[in-house]
């Protein structure tokens, strides 16, 4: 019986369990629904919860551990002669064996006895994991609707036990949003350090040099790589910079217009077509810049006797500022129609005009809810790539000329780990501490952006 | 019986009773319309400079609405139309030539719930003069505010945290706040559109003391559901029912002698 089944199993039974307690929660009240502490639903969901969590908590339990109790009781089976070998070949081993009980694949010449009678002894311990796992699952689901069915009566409180039930599973949900941001940054902290152990770190925050080449063979000449993050993080901001230069105007400007001037019949047409500006994928954007707007500017800079690179962090810069309008506009546009219409009445009434009302009462009252839109949107556009990669090209210059060639974190981060590699060389981890500063400078702007908020934020209630 | 009877009797010069300065606003012939539906049925209301007018009657009578009108409020509502004449001081307010900025800087709002911006004290009174470039130094606008606290009463108890949000303040001081603000403007006419209705007795007391005092210096007009409150503190008191406008007269007479007996049932009570 494979997990699916047995979920499914649960499911039935738990469902058996709901209408059991309604019934039976119907019965002990002699068919009177005012004689019972909760509705009658309540004593279904009682049984149910009896019967599906416990029965939940162990399909899961067993899906998480099943292969590592497996694995450790097949190495205690093997002889200690192919036991007694270095750890990746033992995984190897496993492997074969494992692929050996499924099929007839292994990564070996030849299949001897030992490795055979090991194969035949996984295949049944896998068949009698299963079977111990499914009579475990219908005793405990079993088990739970009889002792909930054995509890319930009319004085049963089942629905404070059930919302209390309802609250716990909540929390759960919300701990794992949490747990996997935390997981996410401590993997990356802890390959970070790794790669630390072969480049010092203040070579890799201040360095001026990004050429992450390293020698495939220790014969090979040069190449020793170099790792200063400094003309990527300069590529990032350069890039973010011209985006925000052009989506915060439009942006907020488009967004004043909807909140404040447009008839709602406009309104209803216009925010949800420049919500799809969101919408199309990056990589269309990306060749976009890379085939149209590209070679416009560089045409355009010849015009001016200008000299614009065919990839220019110009173009790629525009096009994500286009992409990125949608946050600021759609966001702003919500928070400035979220103001009290009483607000605006008390300026029209003192004899402002409507853009000395959106000036002095609505953006101020508005303001938290305005630099929340535009932080998220720079966000967007700190953590792009696939625009950048097409359209600003991959050369790590450290420059602060829109017209030049430039690249980014997240780019680096692609190319990188893109094709072959091995995954303790310094060029791999290098994308994981670049991760990390990546990380970083997302929070610090976070961070100042929440200060001046709360600095600057005119509260209305 | 209704004011209209005896104006088309006498000419176009409607009949006044009272002895105050003279007719500041008039109302001729005013239909205002949401969309398809009419709000107001030929409405003919003078209202009187430096006098306390009070609007009464049943709610959805239309009573707010003749409010709005009288600053072109009601232009921020886009299905709303207005028809007829409205002038104040003999020019008519919905000619085109009129700017509405300026207008409503003459006919200041104070509204139902109290809405101070989410600024300051000082900057919420300061807001209006800095609008209209009222002031040309500090000093002026300090002045100017100080002033405005003052004629509303908040003055002592705020002039040690004018830099503190007006938001913080009680409902009764937030009202008077917005008072403050309107007068800072210096307009000529305040509309008040049921100043008291989210307030205590207690400070909806010190806000009607507040409007006698007012009344010295502008025109006042205020739409309110306390029959006790229009008989406090108005001077002329104008019933309006169904979006018509039934009665208007001397408060004394209309709270003693009413001569419709629509008014007569709504200020005992008997509907409304």
């Amino acid at each position: 019986m494979s997990f699916p089944v047995l979920f499914g199993v649960l499911a039935v039974l738990t469902l058996f369990g709901f209408f059991l307690g309604r019934s039976r929660a119907m019965a002990t009240a002699g068919g009177q629904i005012r004689n019972l502490h909760s509705l009658p639903n309540y004593y279904g969901y009682y049984i149910g919860l009896w019967c599906a969590v416990p029965g939940f908590l162990l399909l899961i339990g067993w899906m998480a551990l099943e292969t590592t109790v497996l694995d450790g009781m097949l190495v205690a089976h093997l002889p200690k002669r192919m036991t007694d070998v270095p750890g990746a070949e033992l995984s190897l081993l496993l492997n074969d064996i494992k692929n050996l009980a499924h099929g007839d694949v292994t990564s070996r010449q030849v299949v001897d006895a030992d490795l055979k009678d090991a194969a035949a002894f996984y295949g049944q311990l896998k068949v009698s994991s299963k079977m111990l796992l499914a009579a475990l699952l219908v005793v405990l689901a079993c088990g739970g609707i009889l002792i909930a069915r054995g509890r319930i009566a009319p004085e049963l409180r089942a629905r404070n036990s059930v919302e209390r039930a309802a609250m716990a599973i909540m929390i759960i949900c919300s701990t794992i949003a949490v747990l996997t941001t935390l997981g996410i940054i401590l993997s990356l902290l802890f390959e970070s350090l790794r790669f630390f152990e072969k480049v010092h770190p203040l070579d890799f925050v201040f360095g001026l040099e990004w050429s992450p080449q390293t020698a495939l063979r220790k014969d090979q000449v040069g190449a020793t790589g170099l790792f200063g993050a400094i003309p990527l993080l300069a590529g990032t901001l350069l890039i973010s910079f011209i985006a925000m230069c052009v989506a915060a105007p439009v942006g907020l400007m488009a967004a004043i217009y909807m909140s404040e001037y447009a008839p709602a019949r406009v309104r209803g047409t216009v925010k949800p077509l420049l919500e799809i500006l969101a919408g199309i994928p990056t990589v269309v954007y990306g060749f976009f810049a890379a085939l149209t707007v590209a070679p416009f500017f560089r045409d355009w800079g010849l015009e001016f006797g200008l000299t614009i690179s065919s990839e220019s962090a110009l173009a790629a810069g525009v096009v994500m500022g286009i992409m990125i309008i949608p946050f600021v506009s759609s966001l702003s546009d919500d928070v400035m129609s979220a103001v009290p219409q009483s607000l605006r009445e008390g300026s029209y009434g003192l004899g402002a005009t409507k853009s000395e009302t959106i000036k002095q009462v609505i953006l101020p009252a508005a303001l938290p809810g305005v630099v929340g839109s535009l932080l998220l949107a720079a966000s967007r556009a700190i953590g792009e790539t696939m625009i950048v990669v097409m359209a600003a090209g991959l050369a790590a210059n450290l420059t602060a000329n829109p017209f030049e060639a430039v690249t980014t974190v997240t780019v680096q981060i692609v190319t990188l780990l893109v094709g072959d590699q091995e995954f303790d060389s310094a060029k791999t981890l290098a994308a994981f501490a670049l991760g990390l500063i990546l990380f970083c400078v997302t929070l610090v702007l976070n961070i100042i952006a929440l200060t001046i908020v709360n600095k600057y934020r005119e509260q209305y209630d | 019986m209704n004011q209209s009877i005896p104006q088309e009797t006498s000419g176009d010069a409607p009949v006044t009773q009272s002895d105050a300065a003279g007719i500041k606003i008039a109302a001729r012939g005013v239909n205002v319309f949401y969309g398809e539906k009419q709000a107001l049925f030929d409405v003919d209301l003078d209202i009187n400079a430096n006098e306390v007018t009070s609007l009464i009657g049943p709610s959805g009578c239309g009573k707010s609405t003749f409010l709005r009108s009288l600053n072109r409020m009601n232009d921020i509502i886009d299905i709303c139309r207005v028809e007829g004449g409205i002038t104040l001081d003999g020019e008519d307010i919905y000619d085109n030539r009129i700017d509405v900025v300026h207008l409503r800087a003459r006919v200041g709002m104070v509204f139902q719930k109290p809405n101070p911006f989410p600024k300051s004290i000082y900057d919420n009174v300061a807001y209006g003069p800095r609008i209209h470039g009222l002031t040309n130094s500090k000093t002026e606008l300090d002045e100017i505010v100080h002033t405005a606290l003052q004629k509303a009463g908040l003055w002592n108890e705020v002039k040690d945290r004018l830099d503190q949000p007006g938001t913080g303040l009680s409902g009764g001081q937030q009202q008077r706040l917005c008072i403050a603000r309107a007068v800072a403007v210096s307009p000529e006419v305040i509309l008040m559109d049921e100043p008291c209705s989210a307030l205590d007795p207690i400070a909806t007391a010190k806000i009607e003391e507040l409007i006698d005092e007012l009344r010295d210096n502008f025109t006042i007009v205020i739409v309110t559901h306390s029959m006790q409150q229009a008989a406090r503190v108005s001077q002329r008191t104008a019933f309006f029912h169904l979006g018509y406008l039934v009665e208007v007269d001397d408060t004394e007479k209309m709270f003693t002698n009413p001569s419709d007996e629509r008014t007569q049932g709504y200020i005992t009570g008997r509907f409304g």
